[in-house]
């Protein structure tokens, strides 16, 4: 049987609860994930300006933390903003967190599914 | 000044109703037809008419949120929506009380620009994001925030002689 909790935090979620990428306040880039491998994806897309405008806002986390009920990877992703990364090494920090979060959540289903 | 989808026209007279309403809609018939040398059955009959024909859509009034005391803050957005969905879009936004007034606009790409109140930017913010962005259709969208008002009127309408139909078709 799987686990709950990884199941939901790597479950597409509808439309209205994806996430909107937006450079700053009103401004949407037209970039949106549904699912947090999708939301690992857009990571190295988007505008770098995107991520540091969500990310010092706490969006991240609370979409991360509400919608995939991930609490463990919201907490890693509040830790980032300590270290007040900006432009592309806050991109690559966010992608690494994200990705290595990802892989951790597909091992376990797969340890389950065997 | 022919009105649309209707069978007769509006006069100089008419127009200038229009107009001193416009700059204050509670006149009463007598104080309009004084100002315009007529009577003021003739200023009501006339009123009527463009009531009943939708000329004159309803009197409403003109708020200074500010002086009432209501903070809001007012924004542009201009909305890049897929042509195929753009009606939609703009349906659904006319239906946001958020949203006070919807155009769209055709430029390199269809754009479609509304305007906004909101409490505050975080409010501004959460509402384009929950309500607006994952409408099918969105594109993209750049919000501009009102810093400073230095006019809001209603559109007057041009009193040109030249190109008002004085002809009035027979009732």
């Amino acid at each position: 049987m799987k686990n709950e909790t990884e199941v939901k935090a790597l479950k597409t979620v509808p439309k209205e609860k994806a996430f909107y990428f937006f450079t700053s306040i009103g401004n949407y880039t037209g970039e949106s994930a549904s699912s947090l491998k999708e939301f690992m994806e857009k990571i190295n897309e988007v505008n770098v300006k995107s991520l540091e405008f969500h990310l010092y806002r706490g969006d991240f986390e609370k979409w991360i933390n509400e919608i995939l009920e991930d609490g463990e990877l919201a907490a890693e992703v509040r830790q980032l903003q300590k270290t007040n990364l900006t432009g592309e090494a806050l991109r690559h920090q966010l992608y690494e967190t994200i990705s290595r979060r990802v892989k951790n959540l597909m091992c376990h289903i797969s340890s389950y599914e065997t | 000044m022919k009105v649309k989808g209707n069978n007769f026209s509006l006069d100089s007279t008419d127009i200038k109703i229009l107009e001193i309403l416009q700059e204050d809609a509670r006149q009463t018939y007598t104080t309009i037809g004084k100002r315009l040398g007529i009577a003021h059955s003739t200023v009501y009959d006339r009123i009527k008419r463009m009531e009943k024909y939708g000329v004159i859509k309803k009197y409403t009034t003109l708020i200074d949120a500010e002086k009432a005391g209501v903070k809001t803050i007012t924004a542009i957005m201009t909305i890049i929506a897929d042509p195929k969905e753009s009606e939609h879009v703009a349906e659904k936004l006319c239906k946001m009380p958020q949203i006070t007034e919807v155009y769209t606009s055709l430029s390199e790409e269809l754009q479609i620009i509304a305007k906004v109140t909101a409490e505050s930017q975080e409010t501004l913010h959460e509402f384009i994001a929950t309500a607006v962005a994952p409408l099918p259709g969105v594109l993209r969208i750049r919000t501009s925030i009102v810093t400073k008002k230095f006019k809001e009127t209603q559109p007057l309408i041009i009193n040109d002689p030249k190109k008002v139909n004085t002809n009035r078709e027979p009732k």
